[in-house]
């Protein structure tokens, strides 16, 4: 076919295809139709474009100098000299100097407001909504009372009132009475089997969800952290560098589930204040 | 019409003189010139289908209740972002192939930047005079990347707000500033509800003005410079090769942007991206199964893969804590781009070759820069593969360590190695001017009276330097044009 039936044909199909696209928006719209007609009606101008090209211009290869990129000397010199003309003078280097302090100190000055992006970090990165006494939640907005799991079972809970606070999820798991090996000092924070780990991953902050019964690991599905559970939550594997800590549970006498405290220790990612 | 049109603008603003020259302008022919082409035109895609979505978009943290078109959030509660991120993909006629050609755009964008700045870095197209170039188009990636990572984390679906969080602990775990700038950066402790404002602002004015703008700079620059070319019969340094920019090259890359834009369409409609319907709204306690296996857009895959082969060691002395997230999350990006900015600087330390180069290198005549180049891209490639171990893991059924620990070898030993193979790879085709898509390798053979063969001493091999492409360039060259 000759180049100029070839892009005729093109053209012929991009129209085609844009007035398609117009009818396929007032009919209602359907994406894959959409994508694919204008797809079609740009390619058509595309390709036709480029077979007219070919035929525009029998010259080939075309050569050219590139010419100097530097200026002359002479025209370096008359621009240093012009510049130093104003700087160089005695007078006028002291003034200089005294612009230079005004605009720095304007510049540093502009830096404060920076300031106002954000609140201090003070304490909220070593504290969570947990407090002593709060009943944990669940997701569903439930109280989690001594007999909501069987051995084996997992929720996610909150503390009671603060179902909001990202740094509070903590996942609960109820093991066999005797089965974890609680570290020194915390032998009195799992009450009837049922332990509770915060769950944001120590390594970066995503939720550790996956808890497998048959090993006791918890893993993070972000970066394959693991956790062993019996053994207060030391990571096993991965990227993690410390254990999940361990919220202190209790059973108050309506038998629902609390907190004897805050956490022991900061929750989530390193920082350089941690510790 | 237009002549009087063009008339009267030129009596203004004496237009004729510039188009006089710059029709006359010479592009080189060569292919590999045409992938910074695509990503310009990936931009301009970026800016017309971005600048459609933010009617639609709500930058907003605020909670409502969905009672759209989609059954299965129907009830549910979620950001306004992601309300809105819903609707235009449903409720607006034309909304979601915007979304996904603007998805599409953006990876297809960095693809190119990347592919440019090798075709760059494996020619020595970098060296003097183009050092300024460099450093600005090595910028432009850095601020192609945070746009790309800021864009996708604005619409808040679950795998985002994760993506947000992994981010938020980079910038906790930098030493002594960490904390502020964790603080200042977000808006507070993540998660909170400053980001998505914030996000927004810098990904739909500040980052792209300042793309846009390094990017005149960039093509002013080139313009000025003029192209490089490769070497061949007739090119010096002091002379360039190719078609005039009137009309053969202004219609070849029009109609490249075309089809650019056709394929990205092509892809909008009917290549699904980024279904944040089926991941559900940002909840920082919940990992869904829609998640698990998730892998981050292909170009901050390589960092998700340094997070995950990082063994768990941090620093940890006079009461202070250097995390572990630093070390993959800010020093190794650190070191990326900064070794990337200083290598025209490094190599001109070490091969004391101070010149100026408009002639390209093949990437065998610079055996060891394409051997570091070549190392370099091998080890961020097991990186971007150790970022989906956990896929590989259950693909392959091997534990999730295994995989992890073989990575931890490979991303040691396999760059040396492809250093190692690339760099005598370089220097025996040097040595033998073999070109992979020229000229023949091997003897020549004659058939014998008797019907045997027998070797021929070839009296009249090829010119050792000729290419093929050398000689193509000869069939079509035509005496330079008379100056303008």
């Amino acid at each position: 076919m000759p180049a100029e039936r070839r892009i005729a044909v093109l053209l012929l199909a991009s129209t085609l295809a844009a007035l398609g696209l117009a009818g396929v928006y007032i009919a209602g719209g359907q994406p894959q139709a959409e994508g694919a007609l204008l797809g079609v009606a740009l390619a058509g101008i595309g390709f036709a474009l480029i077979l007219w090209a070919r035929g525009l211009s029998s010259e080939g290869a075309v050569v050219a100098e590139r010419g100097p990129l530097g200026g002359t000397v002479e025209d370096e010199e008359a621009v240093e000299e012009r510049v130093e003309e104003v700087t160089e003078e005695p007078g006028r280097r002291s003034v200089l100097r005294l612009f230079w302090a005004a605009g720095g100190a304007l510049a540093l000055s502009a830096v404060f407001p920076i300031r106002s992006l954000g609140p201090a970090p003070g304490n909220a990165l070593l504290r969570t909504a947990w407090r002593p006494g709060s009943r944990l939640m669940d997701t569903d907005g439930r109280l989690v009372r001594v007999d909501t799991l069987q051995v084996g079972g997992t929720l996610t809970a909150f503390p009671q009132g603060a179902e909001k606070a990202g740094d509070s999820s903590v996942i609960l798991i109820r093991l066999e009475e005797g089965q974890l090996q609680p570290r020194p000092g915390r032998e009195s924070w799992s009450p009837r089997g049922y332990v509770a780990y915060s769950k944001i991953c120590p390594h970066v902050g995503c939720p550790v969800g996956l808890y497998q019964a048959d090993t006791h690991e918890l893993l993070c599905p972000c970066h394959q952290s693991t956790f062993d559970v019996l053994d207060g939550a030391r990571p096993n594997f991965g990227p993690a560098t410390r254990s999940l800590p361990q919220l202190p549970l209790a059973v108050d006498p309506q038998g629902f589930l609390i907190a004897q405290d805050d956490f022991d220790e900061p929750v989530g990612p390193g920082f350089w204040n941690r510790d | 019409m237009g002549k009087r049109l063009f008339r009267w603008v030129d009596e203004r603003l004496g237009t004729s003189h510039f188009a006089r020259k710059a029709f006359d302008k010479i592009f080189p022919d060569h292919w590999s010139f045409m992938v910074g082409e695509i990503a310009m035109y990936c931009l301009v895609i970026l800016i017309v289908t971005g600048v459609y979505l933010t009617f639609f978009f709500v930058p907003a943290s605020g909670e409502v209740i969905y009672h759209g078109s989609y059954k299965a959030l129907q009830g549910a509660r979620m950001s306004a972002a992601y309300a809105s991120s819903l609707d235009l993909s449903f409720e607006v006629r034309a909304g979601l192939v915007m979304r996904q050609m603007h998805h599409w755009a953006a990876l297809v964008f960095l693809a190119a930047i990347v592919v440019h700045l090798c075709r760059v870095f494996f020619t020595g197209a970098f060296r003097r005079p183009r050092e300024v170039n460099w450093i600005i188009g090595v910028t432009l990636l850095v601020m192609s990347m945070m746009n790309g990572f800021f864009g996708y984390s604005l619409l808040d679906d679950l795998l985002s707000g994760t993506g947000v969080r992994v981010g938020y602990s980079i910038a906790l775990s930098i030493p002594v500033a960490g904390e502020w700038l964790a603080f200042l950066f977000f808006g507070g402790e993540f998660p909170n509800t400053e980001f998505i404002t914030r996000f927004f602002v810098l990904h739909v004015l500040l980052l792209p003005a300042l793309i846009v703008g390094l990017l005149g700079a960039h093509l002013a620059i080139l313009w000025r410079q003029k192209h490089t070319q490769f070497k061949g019969r007739g090119r010096t340094e002091d002379n360039i090769e190719g078609s005039r920019l009137w009309p053969s090259y202004a219609a070849k890359s029009v109609g490249l942007f075309f089809i650019v834009t056709a394929v990205i369409a092509a892809l909008g409609g009917l290549a699904q991206i980024n279904p944040v319907w089926l991941y559900g709204p940002y909840d920082p306690a919940q990992a869904s199964a829609a998640t698990a296996g998730s892998q981050p857009d292909w170009y901050v895959g390589w960092l998700d893969g340094a997070l995950r082969v990082m063994p768990g060691w941090e620093i940890r002395a006079f009461g202070h804590t250097i995390a572990n997230p630093f070390f993959p999350g800010a020093v190794l990006p650190g070191l990326t781009f900064g070794v990337l900015y200083l290598w025209p600087f490094l190599e001109r330390r070490f091969t004391k070759d101070r010149d100026p180069h408009n002639l390209l290198d093949r990437p065998r005549d610079a055996p060891v820069r394409t051997a570091l180049g070549a190392a370099t891209l091998s080890f961020y490639t097991i990186l971007f593969i150790a970022g989906g171990n956990d896929v590989l893991s259950s693909v392959f059924r091997v534990a999730p360590e295994s995989i992890t620990n073989l990575f931890r070898v490979l991303i040691f030993v396999v760059p040396v190695l492809v250093f190692l193979v690339t760099r005598s790879a370089c220097r025996s085709l040097a040595r033998d001017h073999v070109h992979p898509f020229g000229g023949t390798v091997g003897s020549r053979v004659r058939r014998t009276p008797a019907g045997g063969y027998e070797a021929v001493d070839d009296d009249d091999p090829p010119p050792a330097e000729a290419t093929r492409a050398d000689l193509v360039a000869e069939a079509y060259r035509r005496p330079a044009p008379p100056a303008p």
